[in-house]
């Protein structure tokens, strides 16, 4: 797999929970991400869904060790030689990050109100050291324009901007130190619709030109759908599923995936909403049920589900599920459109 | 919800909102939020409004129940009739700001639930202290029979162990379970009119249908209206009956919620639909509206929609407000490329 940028082994994050008590330590752990495996090939959009609490954002910060992984292996591949981002030291991650970036949810907290727009975009190529002086400026210049902004704006302060511009200014500075491999974590949800749109375009472009990798993280399966290759769905700190998009969205084969896909409310009056009912709430991530995690809220649970772990399988080319009844149960996808149907 | 039927439509009216403008008072300058627009909410309809931020869509409604901020002023030429249980009509906008009346409608006919289930709860009493309170301000009841509603409530919207759910904190709820019990509070004066404000919008997918069915259920069982305010254009169209296109503080279209889904005739309304990302569309550029929504400070003259729309025709939708176009006996449209056929 020369193609491949990333590749995440038995991805752990666990977060300690200190006792109440004086000398208590650590008594329990929140198993944010618990053993997660996936790759990522070069220039494509891996999309993430799942629910509040699922361990999305964690496994996007720990790839970028914003969050230390308490195991597992991240490696990269840099110029054809896969690189363990887990074991670097933090001076050698700190040179190495200039090849990821991080594009934020919220347009307004994660820009700093006291820095102008050009020494926001202009922060990682300081802050790496990357450039001085007129070249800063110069590719500042340059960030801003592909990513749309006015030049005249760069000496403004953030609060002069709307939402959608904002985004804009994240993007630039995300896009600045030339990065192989971007996540975005709710990069436009915080967005109206018509400016999500202009984002999503301008996301796709930068790809289309520079061969950027995204990690594209959101609960809005529509929008995870229209702009990724393949989608991995997370529940409890774990994928239950990895595929191909359409394949994941018209033949799910995970009874969670079957759930989500069914609670996408329809733009069309005239198709009715039939969600599947999932028992209960979503576990707490301190004791997840054992065997399947889903096992719980599963409308198809049967007694191996409570005690066994299911085995993570690629049951068709590049499809994978963690699933005992992978491959016998008969799962509801979106309905295929017309078009798409008459095509095939 | 979904069932359209023309007995919802044309039932008996509920609220009729007439002329309604509504400004602020900035250090800025006067802000004019919503201006000057008219609706109607029948008696166990549910009437969506779809905008995007600064629209209008809250603002328009909070107004019913005159839950706006100190500095905002109604003009005086709005009118918001709305029909009381006894049968009496009311003038809302001529109530005393804190008599009786406006308490009375307020919570007990007309309910309210918003966005963030966390911060419209207190967080220092139980969740049963709070719904009690609010039906031992509507009701005439003692204490312990407002507690068996409660917990009743409580049952109803689908939360399980009322009795044990009573006793807790709103932090030891989920964000869907707060939502219900939000609904809870609503509901238990059984309110002639909800405001639903964006109740789904901060929830996950397999949530927000559960909440949606609940609603609907709900509203079958208790016969409520409903307006309910979200800019998901997929949440509309599976709860709506009718639809109201904002945009700037002016009403854009109207229709029920298959002409505007299926028949969308103003060109927001269009730009709207097209923007969504759709499943089989996946990698392919999104049709985006150009620029960016105008400030409420420098409201464009005209069409507000004028700045950035595709077939915008200069010299005509800059300079006035275009008059509404009925396209059917529920569907109405605000802009001149209709006008004209008209003429």
């Amino acid at each position: 797999m020369s193609d491949t940028l990333l590749e995440i082994k038995d991805l752990k994050v666990h977060f300690p929970i200190r006792s109440k008590h004086l000398f208590g330590g650590v008594t329990k752990y929140v198993k944010a991400v618990d053993g997660v495996s996936f790759y990522i090939e070069k220039g494509e959009t891996l999309g993430l869904v799942g629910e509040s609490g699922s361990g999305k954002t964690t496994v996007g910060r720990s790839i970028l060790r914003a969050i230390e992984p308490t195991e597992g292996q991240v490696t990269f591949n840099v110029d054809g030689k896969m690189l363990d981002l887990a074991q670097l030291t933090d001076k050698e991650m700190r040179t190495f990050r200039k090849h990821m970036q991080l594009i934020f949810q919220d347009p307004y907290s994660s820009l700093n109100p006291r820095m102008t727009v050009r020494d926001i975009i202009a922060e990682p190529l300081v802050a790496q050291e990357l450039a001085k002086g007129k070249e800063v400026d110069e590719r500042v210049r340059d960030a801003a324009a592909l990513c749309k902004l006015n030049l005249e704006y760069l000496r403004r302060f953030p609060h002069a901007f709307s939402g959608g511009q904002r985004q804009r200014i994240g993007i630039a500075r995300a896009l600045i130190s030339q990065p192989q491999f971007v996540v975005c974590d709710e990069s436009v949800s915080a967005l109206d619709v018509s400016i999500q749109a202009e984002i999503l375009n301008l996301l796709m472009d930068l790809q289309a030109e520079f061969g950027f990798t995204y990690l594209f993280i959101a609960h809005d399966l529509s929008v995870v759908a229209h702009i990724s290759k393949r989608v991995a769905v997370m529940y409890l700190g774990q994928f239950v599923e990895l595929a191909p998009t359409k394949e994941l969205f018209y033949a799910p084969k995970h009874p969670y995936t079957e759930a989500l896909m069914s609670a996408i409310p329809e733009v069309d009056p005239d198709q009715e909403m039939t969600p599947v009912h999932l028992e209960g709430e979503i576990p707490s991530p301190i004791n997840p049920p054992s065997g399947c995690r889903f096992h719980t809220r599963c409308p198809y649970v049967q007694d191996i589900c409570k005690t066994e772990i299911p085995k993570w399988q690629e049951i068709e080319k590049e499809h994978f599920v963690g699933c005992h009844f992978a491959n016998t149960l008969t799962l509801n996808g979106v309905e295929i459109p017309d078009t798409i149907a008459a095509a095939d | 919800m979904t069932s359209t039927t023309n007995e919802t439509i044309n039932g008996p009216d509920l609220l009729d909102v007439k002329d309604l403008k509504i400004s602020f008072k900035t250090d800025e300058g006067i802000i004019t939020a919503v201006d000057g627009i008219n609706f109607s909410v029948k008696r166990g309809q549910t009437l969506g409004i779809v905008g995007e931020s600064g629209s209008g869509k809250s603002v328009s409604t909070w107004s019913i129940m005159r839950l706006l901020p100190k500095n905002s002023i109604i003009d005086k030429s709005s009118s918001i009739q709305f029909h009381r249980k006894d049968g009496k009509k009311v003038e809302i906008t001529r109530l005393k700001p804190n008599g009786r009346e406006l308490r009375e409608i307020r919570g007990g006919e007309v309910a309210l639930i918003f966005q963030e289930p966390m911060s419209s709860f207190s967080p220092v009493y139980t969740i049963g202290n709070q719904i009690i309170e609010a039906v031992l301000q509507h009701r005439n009841v003692s204490k312990d029979e407002a507690k068996e509603i409660a917990i009743d409530m409580l049952d109803k919207v689908g939360i399980s162990n009322p009795r044990q759910r009573f006793k807790q904190f709103p932090f030891e709820l989920s964000g869907g379970m707060r939502q219900r019990a939000m609904i809870a509070v609503a509901l238990s004066m059984n309110p002639s009119l909800l405001i639903a404000d964006e109740p789904t919008t901060s929830l996950d997918v397999t949530i927000q249908a559960q909440i949606l069915k609940l609603m609907r259920d709900l509203q079958q069982d208790l016969g409520m209206a409903i307006i309910f305010i979200t800019h998901n254009l997929g949440v509309i169209a599976q709860v709506a009956d009718e639809v109201e296109v904002m945009y700037l503080g002016k009403i854009l279209e109207r229709g029920t919620a298959k002409e505007i889904i299926h028949r969308s005739q103003h060109p927001y309304t269009q730009a709207l639909l097209k923007a969504i990302p759709q499943l089989d569309s996946t990698g392919e550029r999104l049709t985006a509206i150009s620029g960016d929504i105008p400030s409420p400070l420098s409201r464009p003259a005209g069409c507000p929609f004028h700045t950035r729309c595709e077939k915008v025709m200069p010299g005509i939708c800059d300079v006035e407000m275009p008059n509404p176009t009925q396209l059917s006996d529920t569907h109405t449209v605000y802009c001149f490329l209709h006008e004209e056929k008209d003429v």
